[in-house]
């Protein structure tokens, strides 16, 4: 098997404290390895953003890490916890060893500094030795990298189109070669073709570069096409995991049979759709057993009562189901 | 319970055109006062669809199309600039005067609009009640017993038990279901034409499926023509008997969904269909279409505005508009290579 890169164990992710608290990702355990797409898709509010933000100590009060490891492997070997090493050696390594583009990232840049200043900026903070000729080269270098002319070096924000500024964002991101992109929604609000054009360019680069993608979407057809494994989350839990041919083929998890059956296709036969019937649960008051089981049409009556664990299932995938007992060894 | 969508019978399509755009043409002029310069946002050019009787025809481009900008021209919410929109027939454009109020109002009750957010379309210290009760009584259907009428309306958007929903105020309610209460609204002026502008996409997938469900389910019992707005042209492939492109704010194409989706013509449609997310493809395809961005539209391009961007341009495309070209079957293209086949 491939090298892992990051591997996150059992983490736990809390809003709020005490008994008012809302468990947001629940039990997640996940694996990156090297060059790999991985993409993690569920429906809003089933935890794939607070999943990101939580593994990189980004997540803003009054969200709380309540339990788990995030380990990371160094280019050396070593490994380190980004959930407990300390704040300055956690800094040295974001962005030069993970970085992350956020979601609606048309509003993440500075409207008011020009694009040259935002990425030299980034350069600056992190080789603090290289001279401004340099850091100017670097922009420019960055920027044609992701297909932007570079005479655009000096355009504000508001001057460059919503795909462009997007593209910005991914060469802000890679500005100091990390070896972990983590994007979130990084296409969400853009155009079928221009979505097509920017994933194509992340394809490209990561194939040049070797970077490996967490890549967080709700759109699982995106997903299949473009990344190497799949996670599925449902309501803070992952459901499924398995490649993307795998999943898309045959979907063990009723959550992803009916996240696949969502979207109509383009090409082929005409399909029958059928959704999912009901609406994602309250995190306040979780069904119990298994989280899904009110909306699932498969459902027995141990789903009710006791709640199934992602393990390896008699099919030799992960998956979190009554229906797919895991093998126990 | 699982949601189905049956796929669109093609075919049987009814020929009764209840709403009929020619000619929609809007410009947002943009010069600042006193300026000699009369710059103008040309969202909207030359447009002309037909919306018939229970049928659902999409309206399919990428943002900044002038999609949405159709949508509020026929539902009378902006002031054309030129072209005409005909119920039935009937020249129905609204002008500014004394009499536009009521006439509005008239029109009104027989064409509503959906909108994309169902978050901003309902106002959030108000209850479902109150939404509900308001544009009964403004449509005068309120009935000799309103809370039958109300009643009556949930439950045709399958929002039952009604009383559940009744008093509940919109943060109280999912997506899906706060975008029932705007169709339910819709309704409650009991139209002939509903306008929804993107009315899923806002939604969660697995939501969607439900929603576009309903609009289906209302159009074939209450033979609603609808007009569904998308940028997703798979859905309109599944959702929409007829479907009609638009590019840079004129109509590049249009027929039949299925034909539209599975034998496009006009090589904007087959660069949006080629570039929709598709499983089944294999992962890295080396095809490199698509280049480039839609066009400026305070000055677009002379003659055909896709034309820096088709892969397939010619001198003329450069120069002259392309008409549109008739294909047969009703499918239609406004692209020069069919200049031969249509003469």
């Amino acid at each position: 098997m491939k090298e892992r890169i990051l591997e996150v164990r059992g983490l736990n992710v809390d809003y709020g404290l005490g008994p008012e608290s809302v468990r947001a990702v629940r039990d997640v355990d996940l694996t990156l390895h090297r060059g790999e797409v991985l993409g993690l898709a569920g429906e809003s509010g089933s935890g794939k953003s607070t999943l990101a933000y939580g593994m990189t100590r980004l997540l803003p009060p009054p969200g709380i890490v309540a339990g788990g490891e995030v380990i990371y492997t160094l280019d050396d070997g070593s490994t380190v916890d980004l959930l407990r090493i300390r704040d300055a050696d956690l800094r040295r390594l974001r962005w030069s060893e993970i970085a992350i583009v956020f979601q609606g990232a048309i509003n993440s840049l500075n409207p008011v500094q020009r694009i040259s200043t935002q990425l030299v900026d980034v350069l600056k903070a992190h080789s603090a030795r290289s001279t401004p000729k340099a850091r100017q080269d670097r922009a420019r270098e960055l920027l044609g990298l992701v297909g932007i002319a570079s005479d655009r070096l000096h355009s504000y924000p508001h001057q460059l189109s919503g795909g462009m500024r997007q593209r910005v964002m991914i060469a802000m991101a890679l500005a100091l070669e990390p070896r972990v992109v983590i994007m979130d929604e990084p296409t969400t609000a853009l155009d079928v073709v221009v979505q097509r054009q920017i994933l194509r360019t992340l394809v490209e680069l990561r194939e040049r570069l070797g970077f490996s993608v967490v890549f967080i979407t709700h759109d699982l057809s995106l997903l299949v096409e473009f990344s190497d494994r799949i996670a599925i989350m449902y309501a803070g839990q992952v459901v499924e995991e398995a490649t993307s041919a795998d999943l898309y083929r045959t979907p063990l998890h009723p959550y992803s049979d009916g996240l696949l059956h969502s979207f109509p296709a383009l090409k082929g036969p005409r399909r029958e759709l059928s959704g999912i019937a009901g609406s994602p649960p309250d995190l306040r008051s979780m069904p119990g057993g298994c989280p899904f089981h009110p909306r699932c049409g498969r459902a027995m009556d141990v789903c009710a009562t006791r709640t199934p664990v992602l393990g390896q299932s008699t099919a030799g995938r992960s998956v979190a189901c009554w229906l797919h007992p895991v093998s126990v060894g | 319970m699982t949601a189905e969508v049956a796929p669109a019978v093609s075919g049987a399509v009814s020929t009764e055109i209840v709403l009929e755009a020619d000619g929609l043409t809007k410009h947002f002029p943009i010069s600042k006062p006193f300026s000699r310069d009369k710059k103008a946002v040309r969202a909207v050019e030359g447009v002309s669809l037909q919306l018939r009787r229970g049928s659902v025809t999409a309206l399919v481009g990428e943002s900044g199309s002038g999609k949405s900008t159709v949508a509020r021209l026929l539902a009378q919410l902006y002031p054309l600039t030129s072209g005409e929109i005909r119920l039935h027939g009937e020249n129905v454009a609204v002008q500014k005067g004394l009499t536009r109020g009521r006439k509005f109002r008239a029109y009104c009750r027989r064409v509503q609009m959906i909108f994309q957010d169902p978050f901003a379309s309902l106002n959030p210290v108000h209850t479902i009640r109150y939404h509900l009760t308001r544009a009964l009584t403004i449509h005068g259907n309120r009935g000799d017993d309103l809370e039958s009428s109300l009643a009556d309306l949930l439950t045709r958007v399958h929002l039952t038990p009604a009383e559940r929903y009744l008093d509940r105020y919109p943060h109280e309610l999912s997506g899906g279901q706060r975008q029932r209460v705007a169709i339910a609204r819709a309704l409650a002026a009991s139209p002939e034409v509903l306008l929804a502008d993107e009315p899923v996409s806002m939604l969660d997938v697995s939501i969607r499926l439900g929603v576009l469900n309903l609009l289906r389910d209302l159009k074939e019992r209450l033979h609603l023509s609808i007009l569904y707005i998308t940028h997703d042209i798979a859905s309109a492939r599944y959702f929409a008997d007829e479907t009609v492109v638009m590019y840079a704010g004129q109509v590049v194409e249009g027929g039949e969904s299925e034909t539209v989706t599975q034998k496009a013509a006009h090589p904007y449609t087959q660069l949006l269909i080629e570039s929709a997310p598709d499983p089944d493809r294999p992962a890295v395809e080396e095809k490199d279409g698509g280049a480039g961005e839609p066009p400026s539209l305070i000055a677009p391009p002379p003659g055909c505005r896709f034309h820096p961007r088709c892969p397939f341009a010619m001198d003329v495309c450069r120069t002259e508009v392309p008409p549109r070209f008739e294909l047969g079957d009703g499918h239609f293209a406004a692209c020069w290579l069919y200049r031969e086949e249509a003469s």
